[in-house]
């Protein structure tokens, strides 16, 4: 691409989705006062707000450049991913979605020690959605190098700098409730920079005379294997493909930025209604990354066999239509693609922040204490900053694989503490805490030789690469056992909580 | 900056001068209190249950289905193959309508709790009847 007149495009997107980041944010500032404000804008967000907001939250750069670009890869076995990450919604909206809303706690490490009145899985859990919003943050950060280097032709440096900066003032500046009102107005902005360009693309094709895929070297794998649904033949690719659906069902309700965001809900109905929303909403996003994988495949099967199949989005409109129009699109897609990196980052910034906030930086060093809103400012920097640095270093994995892995672990150590904790009245802080310890340990070492690979082969590289099928399993199963084990030691209250978690707010009842 | 002024913190609904004699029964912890929240528990996960193994069927079996019958690949629909067709269009409205029938469902289910602790409420706060069973 000739760097010189192919940025201008991608200059101008970047510049204008950060400006509009930015002034956004600049006005939910006259609203945020209150320490409540900054972390879950003070509980009065409509469903509906609500909902563009969670979804323009988790629509990440996994699902913007990812997706479209695995699929041109591998083909159908990679909609596990979009379909996992719509339908963890649902088994959140059925489990956990109005509890959690009505237990009454900012964050998980809260709720955990609301429910189980216990410091050590209150630690535990802190130590958990750091390590989660990390290595969530790490392939946002990756991502937006990716995007900057492709679009603009800057260093890939440069991308986490830029994305980091932005998201650093606006969660420093405003909190939850400037952000609030940036993300609902960046779920749109990615609808309409993936949507437009698509619509434009297929009529595109449909005036090229609908040409099929390209045969030849160049095209990648069997066209048997790109419309099969299995990642690959025999029972290794149906262990690879439930591992990922068990990751990506179960993993969605433990992500710090998404649970976070429940607690932003009036009561505990709204929070319903609002996943339902949600659940639309991001329906509708991802069938639009499928038509990007299929045109890739009829006209840059190229960027697939080079390994450069993360930008396909980006630099597809440019292949199929030269000339201004593919100009004014690809300017379209990288504003969208930066909107993604900077939404999912500032929700994970605040998650990791607010945890941070009340267990690290919150706490009082040599007779000091930083104020609330003092100590969340504190704790964003540290949560921006160290995946930042981290992604600087040279890596292969691919930015979906990462968050696959993010997925795998939330699904391995919050899922079973939520779904236990909220219908299970034996739970017990020592089963809570064994759980988590063997589902987090479990998949964080998977992920961890995953992340530097070459350490395994055969069977056991397959159960490295996709842990939560037995990691999961694993973690209920510990926690169970051990609560079992302990059950004398279960929490008093454990009936008043049950009331407080599953009864309608307009009922007049001691909830504890 | 200045300092906000100190604020009130309103953190629910007014309570009630006289609570209902059924939500009291709940409030004590007495054995029927136990029944009635026990079945307002059973009956929501029980309904999530029946939504997740509507999840399961509807979505679960593909993999399985596509290893046991691999001629489905070769399958085309309205010039989609079938796995495409499958997951990249047809999972979306499937989980919107089992979400949208769990909410109604759901919603349903803590009105007719609402509705049992208020039918409770008799002259004097006295229950008119026995909960059904």
């Amino acid at each position: 691409m000739n760097p010189d007149l192919g940025a201008a495009p991608g200059i101008v997107a970047l510049v204008l989705v950060s400006v509009a980041t930015l002034a956004i944010g600049t006005y939910g500032l006259r609203f945020s006062r209150t320490t409540s404000d900054f972390m879950v804008a003070s509980r009065t967000v409509r469903p509906r707000m609500n909902a563009s907001a969670i979804s323009g939250e988790y629509l990440s750069a996994a699902s913007f450049l990812g997706v479209a670009g695995l699929l041109l890869t591998f083909g159908a076995d990679m909609l596990w991913y979009p379909v996992g990450w719509t339908a963890g919604y649902l088994v959140l909206l059925t489990l956990v979605a109005a509890p959690l809303r009505r237990s009454g706690a900012y964050t998980l490490p809260d709720f955990a020690e609301a429910r189980l009145d216990s410091q050590a899985v209150r630690r535990a859990c802190s130590l958990l959605v750091v390590g989660i919003g990390w290595l969530y943050l790490l392939p946002q950060f990756q991502g937006a190098g990716i995007t900057l280097a492709s679009a603009v032709g800057g260093p890939t440096w440069l991308g986490s700098l830029v994305v980091g900066s932005v998201v650093l003032i606006n969660v420093i500046s405003g909190g939850m409730r400037s952000i609030t009102l940036v993300q609902a107005f960046q779920y749109w902005l990615k609808l309409t920079a993936l949507l437009v360009p698509a619509a434009v693309l297929l009529v595109v094709w449909a005036g090229d005379g609908r040409p099929g895929p390209a045969t030849g070297p160049a095209a990648a794998g069997g066209s048997l294997s790109w419309s099969s649904p299995l990642a690959e033949s025999g029972p290794t690719g149906l262990y690879l493909t439930y591992s990922l659906i068990v990751a990506t069902f179960l993993g969605t309700m433990g992500l710090p930025h998404v649970v976070v965001r429940f607690y932003t809900n009036p009561d505990g109905r709204a929070a319903r209604r609002t996943t339902l929303v949600v659940l639309v909403l991001i329906g509708i996003f991802y069938m639009v990354p499928p038509v990007y994988g299929a045109l890739g495949r009829v006209y840059a099967a190229e960027l697939a066999a080079s390994g450069r199949s993360d930008v396909l989005v980006l630099e597809l409109p440019r292949l199929m239509l030269p000339g201004l129009g593919g100009d004014v699109l690809t300017g379209l897609v990288v504003g969208g693609a930066f909107a993604a990196f900077l939404s999912t980052s500032s929700g994970l910034a605040i998650a990791v922040a607010g945890v941070l906030s009340q267990d690290v930086t919150g706490r009082p060093y040599a007779g000091r204490r930083l104020g609330g809103v003092a100590a969340f400012r504190v704790g964003a920097v540290l949560a921006v900053v160290v995946p930042a640095l981290v992604s600087l270093s040279p890596s292969q994995v691919g930015v979906a694989t990462t968050v696959g892995l993010a997925f795998a672990v939330s699904a391995s150590t919050f899922c079973p503490l939520l779904l236990l904790g909220i219908w299970w009245r034996g739970l017990t802080a020592a089963g809570a805490l064994a759980g988590l310890a063997a589902g987090g340990l479990g998949s964080g070492l998977a992920a961890l030789l995953t992340l530097f690979p070459g350490w395994a082969d055969g069977w056991l590289e397959v159960l490295l690469r996709r842990p939560a099928a037995w990691s999961v399993p694993l973690s209920f199963l510990v926690m169970v056992a051990v609560s079992r084990l302990t059950r004398d030691r279960a929490p008093l209250h454990v009936r008043r909580f049950m009331v407080r978690l599953h009864t309608p707010e307009a009922l007049d009842l001691d909830r504890g | 900056m200045n300092e906000p002024p100190a604020r009130v913190r309103v953190t629910g609904p007014p309570r009630r001068r006289t609570p209902l004699a059924r939500t009291r029964e709940v409030d004590a912890e007495t054995p029927l209190g136990a029944v009635y929240l026990g079945s307002l528990l059973r009956e929501q996960l029980w309904l999530a249950v029946r939504t997740l193994v509507a999840l399961a069927l509807g979505l679960g079996v593909v993999p399985v289905l596509f290893l046991l019958v691999p001629g489905l690949t070769d399958v085309r629909v309205l010039g989609l193959p079938l796995a495409w067709l499958l997951l990249g269009v047809l999972a979306y409205p499937f989980l919107v309508l089992l979400g949208w029938r769990y909410l109604r469902r759901a919603e349903g289910n803590e009105d007719a709790f609402v509705e049992l602790m208020e039918a409770g409420r008799g002259p004097g706060g006295a229950p008119e009847r026995r909960p059904r069973r």
